[in-house]
């Protein structure tokens, strides 16, 4: 393997393909788990976009939540202090109450997305804008009010721990390693993305959403209720968003910060874009953005030897950080294949007869 | 006339009211975690602290103008993308390499005459802002990448330029944290209240050329009409034999120019440096600032002073009150709220639809789905 790394720029390539694949496998745990909230607030705008609502608000929507499921827990557990943890993913009712609560959140702020932009038909991008600037001033002033106080964290599920045998198989290993080591929150983002995938191209309701997405006049004439249908997917994408929200706090993290969400949410929409508004492209673009972070990392930690250490050192980190922001605007030129959204997305829908 | 004008101002003001009004009871409702028990006089107290740090005073009044000023002209910079049919969530991006092109300038000539560091700094972020604007209006005009993704994907870009070009080639030697060095004779200078910490400079009275040139631009030129009725219908405007795309590009291009405009100012008026960690929300705030202001330059002006006021009040309302900063962002989400959902600030003050104005609100996502300009 050395040997082949001195031929003259194959060499480097090879070298190049070498350490992504040990930084990559090595850090298969931490790119999923980082995917998880990209890949939840993925789905949340699926299930908008799909039935023809535009979602800017699941930053906010994840940060409401975080904020809300992160509160509970922490309250139930002053409570009622000293609950005995669950026997799987160290599940005390604090947590699943928070989870819940969080979960409710992003539903509540979903209706309220609906309502304004379903009902009142106000610009859809608006509406997500006033959700975000109103989770980010509550969820800040409450939080800097409540850290006055001694509040104390309602704790976080911990991670699976796989069996060792199946972990140390070689070759394989990691892809154990990467699926298995996590906490239930990130685990069960693979369930839920391939869950929708299948539903919304195999089922009654996803061909409702997609024709409420395409052709909502059409969609109205063949007898299906599209305010009815807009309402009940973007509340139940804020399940998802919800679901996401408590990752912060509850799964990945235990504790709050203001603003924590820090664009993910932004990301999750990019990831969204990216993947064509399928839950499993979107998936896997989340995975992309996710490693291309971690990649800046590791080489800032682990740089690889030799001339190739040496020219990834030599690009500043904030390329790396930048960079699934850059692939998001290429993939959205259409350079690398066009991105075509639902045709009625973004246009409120207005039943004839009615003004 | 004033009856138009009432019509108009009726219902930013009623959601301005009635945002307060929820304002109140949230400070009502989380008063025992302030003073440790329910306090009624809580809402008058933090609305006075309010009054006093942005209005009260001479240094309050100023804190207020300066603190409006970049407000003014990112908000400028939205409410022409609304004109347009467009919307830019890119303040922040523009602002940030227009304060970082204006804070590397700046350094650079730090040791120059002031006739001409100033000057060169200002062009700086200017120059910087509207490369900035012109990439999402060229990538929506030519290839149909909504403005709204791109833009804000541009904002973290921006962050990681900012932190790259700060701690890296611009980096100020000796100082204990990533900075950019003095700009010194690039600043904008003190014209009023120096010495006493809330001092005005100079750039304060540049929104008062830029504001009637954008008004002039916007509704007194060709140009500016061409704007507008891309804005209102793309379509009619092809027909019209306009070009579309050039006004895409062109609004979105003066848009990050005036944000970069309040990005140097902001840097040479006020920090004279450039911290590698500086940070603004002011991508949003101009966002609820254009709203208020209806997307007109004369209404932005007054949505500028109100939040400028409320950033300048935040201080005082933390000081005197024991209330946090976040207050306004509250108070700012919640008057979008009103704003947006006017038909419940009509309902409550039984205001009639006007007839002009509205429109800004509801055109911005109809391109969303790219097919109207892109072809």
């Amino acid at each position: 393997m050395e040997a082949l790394f001195d031929i003259p720029v194959l060499g480097l390539v090879i070298q190049l393909v070498v350490f992504l694949v040990d930084v990559l496998t090595r850090n298969g745990t931490i790119i999923l788990a980082l995917a998880a909230p990209l890949a939840l607030g993925a789905l949340c705008g699926v299930l908008n976009e799909r039935s023809g609502v535009v979602n800017i608000g699941i930053e906010g929507m994840m940060l409401a939540s975080a904020f809300v499921g992160w509160y509970v827990a922490s309250t139930v557990n002053q409570w009622f202090p000293g609950q005995p943890s669950g026997i799987v993913f160290g599940a005390t009712i604090p947590i699943l109450v928070g989870v819940l609560a969080a979960i409710g959140t992003g539903m509540i702020a979903s209706l309220l997305h609906a309502w304004l932009s379903v009902s009142l038909r106000v610009d859809q991008i608006i509406s997500g804008t006033i959700i975000n600037i109103i989770a980010f001033g509550v969820t800040g002033y409450v939080n800097l009010l409540i850290s006055r106080t001694s509040q104390v964290s309602g704790g976080k599920f911990v991670p699976f721990v796989p069996p060792a045998d199946l972990v140390e198989l070689p070759i394989v290993g990691w892809v154990f390693r990467m699926f298995l080591q996590q906490g239930p929150i990130t685990m069960s983002v693979i369930v839920l993305v391939i869950v929708v995938q299948i539903l919304l191209f195999r089922s009654r309701w996803g061909l409702r959403t997609r024709a409420v997405g395409e052709h909502p006049e059409a969609a109205e004439t063949a007898g299906i209720d599209v305010i009815r249908l807009r309402y009940k997917n973007v509340i139940l994408g804020g399940i998802f968003a919800g679901l996401g929200g408590a990752w912060f706090t509850l799964d990945f993290g235990s504790s709050f910060e203001n603003g924590m969400t820090n664009g993910r949410g932004f990301i999750a929409l990019a990831a969204l874009i990216f993947g064509r508004w399928h839950p499993v492209g979107a998936f896997g673009a989340a995975l992309l953005f996710a490693a291309s972070g971690s990649l800046g990392i590791a080489i800032r930690t682990t740089p690889p030897a030799g001339q190739l250490g040496e020219i990834l050192t030599s690009i500043p980190g904030q390329v790396f950080s930048a960079l699934p922001y850059i692939v998001t605007i290429i993939v959205l030129a259409g350079v690398v294949g066009r991105s075509i959204p639902p045709a009625a997305v973004g246009r409120p829908y207005e039943r004839e007869g009615t003004t | 006339m004033a009856a138009r004008i009432l019509r108009l101002v009726a219902v930013p003001a009623g959601a301005i009211l009635l945002a307060l009004l929820v304002g109140a009871i949230v400070l009502l409702v989380s008063s025992p975690l302030v003073t440790g028990g329910l306090d009624v006089t809580l809402p008058l107290r933090t609305y006075w602290a309010l009054i006093q740090g942005s209005l009260l005073s001479v240094n309050a009044i100023v804190d207020t103008i300066v603190n409006a000023t970049p407000l003014l002209l990112v908000g400028l910079a939205v409410g022409l993308g609304f004109k347009a049919g467009l919307f830019n969530i890119g303040g922040q991006g523009q602002f940030l390499v227009g304060a970082l092109a204006a804070a590397g300038v700046g350094a650079a000539m730090a040791t120059s005459s002031p006739v001409i560091a100033v000057p060169s700094a200002l062009l700086a972020g200017v120059v910087a802002g509207a490369i900035y604007g012109f990439v999402p209006g060229f990538l929506k005009a030519y290839t149909g990448a909504h403005e709204v993704v791109t833009t804000i994907m541009l904002n973290y870009v921006a962050i990681q330029i900012v932190g790259y070009a700060v701690a890296g080639p611009l980096r100020a030697q000796g100082a204990s944290f990533a900075r950019t060095p003095d700009v010194l004779n690039a600043a904008l200078p003190p014209i009023l209240n120096q010495g006493t910490g809330h001092e005005a400079h100079l750039g304060v009275i540049i929104p008062l050329i830029v504001v009637p040139v954008i008004w002039w631009l916007l509704f007194r030129s060709t140009v500016g009409f061409e704007i507008r009725t891309v804005g209102a219908n793309p379509d009619a405007a092809r027909y019209a034999g306009m070009k579309p795309r050039r006004l895409i590009v062109l609004a979105l291009t003066l848009g990050g120019l005036l944000a970069g405009l309040g990005g140097a100012i902001e840097i040479l008026g006020r920090e004279r440096y450039m911290a590698a960690a500086y940070s603004t929300n002011i991508g949003f705030d101009a966002i609820t600032v254009a709203l208020l202001g209806r997307a007109h330059p004369v209404g932005i002006v007054f949505g500028a002073l109100l939040l400028g006021a409320m950033r300048a009040g935040a201080a005082a309302m933390q000081s005197q009150a024991g209330i946090p900063v976040q207050m306004i962002d509250l108070l700012q989400g919640v008057i979008l709220f009103f704003l947006a959902a006017d038909v419940v600030v009509r309902r409550i003050f039984r205001i009639r639809a006007a007839r002009t104005g509205v429109d800004e609100l509801q055109t911005v996502t109809r391109t969303y789905s790219g097919q109207t300009t892109a072809s």
